[in-house]
């Protein structure tokens, strides 16, 4: 591991005067991730900020709309087993809760989800191309191994799948990613705040350098109640997702009224689907509803020869996860 | 490890004991045990967050601590293996992993005793399928799950069994 000075901050005042001092510093609070990636070499900061003394970033908040306010710092776990969490949106609980083990969601924060490293095959391997670790250097993904890569958001230079479960989830309830620094507080959509590779697949996130997250919102939305998160993977525990589904669905007789459907780690960013979603709304709750829904999601999925397979995976899993919650529905 | 100018003070309690150590700021809580305090019951297995030989409680909670810094654990209190038994008075879950055989080659053992413990105090439910997924952290390469399984669930009766009386 590269040598770095660490700097205790103990107001987010203090971390934005660090960063900006600083500008190869990195912001740690769980650590589960950048510490993994400063001993493999791949993040090399020159400082180490330490946020977890910030005052009151580690707590959920119920809020009076039926929506949360999650501390930047309250860990995964907090998160998942808190009752508001479970009973308001369980796909949520159940993201996180199908996310690593419990030792790292102890340790993980929400903040730093949010920021986690894709992991592509070749993306800590010094021995390879990659436009994320080493921009312009190519992407040995393309034509490597890429059976956990990315069908839909992708570029000529990188298809690297997004990690996170909980990020589907927070995805589908359209969170708001609150951040300050040093122009002042600003509120960020989830869907603006992961972005897709194109031409620059190593600016992955709409943050500036100087900036830290306090807190993801997430808008009251009576009918996540009946909402859950379905996660395919090679093993049945302590595994990346092949694909995971994040859905909510609420009925009017035998029709679709309401839903909202993300598909995690087939998109290079947390992905949903408009199109989809509207294809849904008013027809009628059946299977041959939910299949051209998927269909439509999966419109312009580019696979490459690896993981093709996911398309129909996702597809029969987002029928299957829209049949159970029309079963719990009625 | 070369010596660092960026070396830093911390303060914390292992296995109740207060320990104020000059550390380099990469050193992890896991060297720090094994390498510094010579506390070598807790066990370097991938060193990156996979296996869960690694594991000791902060704060009361089960992490890894090869991914924990140590210069993040100043004035926090971390419980080891050698902090919940004695050879002459064990644990009752190291007693439940000798009687069930809840390993073989030992390796990952200290690790899953931690474990074992935190799965207690957490929300998981009771049957053995919870018990599995709680302790999908902790890799044996020998192959014991289902006796660890087995040792853990001696235990969790044996406490419902004296909360209910």
């Amino acid at each position: 591991m590269r040598e770095f000075a660490l700097i205790r901050a103990e107001t987010a005042d203090a971390a934005i005067a660090a960063l900006t001092a600083h500008p190869n510093a990195r912001l740690i609070a769980g650590g589960t991730n950048l510490v993994d990636l400063m001993k493999e070499g791949v993040e090399t900061p020159t400082h180490l900020i330490d946020i977890n003394g910030l005052g009151g970033l580690d707590d959920v908040q119920a809020r009076g709309n039926g929506g949360l306010m999650i501390g930047a710092l309250a860990s995964n776990s907090a998160v998942a087993w808190h009752s508001d969490v479970q009973v308001r949106f369980p796909m949520m609980s159940e993201a996180i809760l199908a996310g690593a083990t419990t030792q790292l969601r102890n340790m993980a924060t929400m903040g730093g989800n949010l920021l986690q490293k894709n992991r592509c095959f070749y993306y800590a391997n010094h021995a390879a191309r990659c436009n994320k670790r080493a921009p312009g250097s190519g992407c040995d993904a393309m034509d490597g191994v890429n059976r956990m890569c990315a069908v839909l958001g992708t570029s000529d230079h990188c298809i690297a799948a997004h990690p996170s479960d909980v990020c589907v989830a927070l995805r589908a309830l359209d969170a708001v990613v609150h951040v300050t620094g040093v122009n002042g507080h600003r509120a960020i959509d989830f869907a603006d705040f992961h972005k897709r590779p194109g031409d620059t697949p190593h600016v992955e996130f709409e943050l500036a350098h100087d900036e830290l997250i306090l807190g993801i919102e997430v808008p009251g939305l009576p009918f996540a109640a009946n909402s859950t998160y379905l996660k395919l993977r090679d093993r049945t525990s302590y595994a990346f997702a092949l694909v995971s589904i994040a859905a909510a669905l609420k009925l009017e007789g035998d029709t679709v009224d309401d839903v909202r459907l993300a598909v995690g780690s087939v998109g290079t960013v947390p992905w949903r689907s408009a199109d989809a979603e509207d294809a849904m709304r008013g027809a009628p709750a059946t299977a041959e509803t939910f299949a051209k829904a998927a269909d439509i999601f999966f419109e312009g999925a580019i696979p490459r020869a690896g993981n093709g397979f996911k398309i129909e995976l996702a597809k029969r899993a987002i029928v299957r996860v829209m049949e159970t919650l029309k079963e719990r529905a009625i | 490890m070369a010596a660092s100018a960026n070396q830093l003070r911390i303060n914390l309690a292992i296995n109740d004991t207060v320990h104020g150590l000059d550390i380099d700021p990469r050193t992890t809580l896991l060297d720090l045990l094994r390498e510094t305090l010579d506390l070598t019951g807790t066990k370097k297995g991938c060193n990156h967050g996979q296996c869960g030989a690694c594991t000791v409680h902060v704060n009361g909670q089960r992490v890894l601590s090869c991914l924990t810094l140590a210069a993040l654990c100043d004035g926090v209190q971390v419980r080891t293996i050698e902090g919940i038994g004695t050879p002459d008075d064990l644990h009752p879950m190291q007693d439940a992993f000798i009687a069930h055989d809840g390993f073989q080659c030992g390796y990952c053992t200290s690790g899953q005793i931690m474990s074992a413990l935190a799965v207690l105090e957490e929300p998981w439910g009771p049957d053995a399928a919870a018990i599995k997924e709680a302790m999908s952290g902790n890799i044996c390469r020998c192959g014991a799950y289902p006796n660890i399984v087995a040792a853990v669930q001696e235990v969790r009766k044996g406490l419902e069994v004296d909360r209910n009386a």
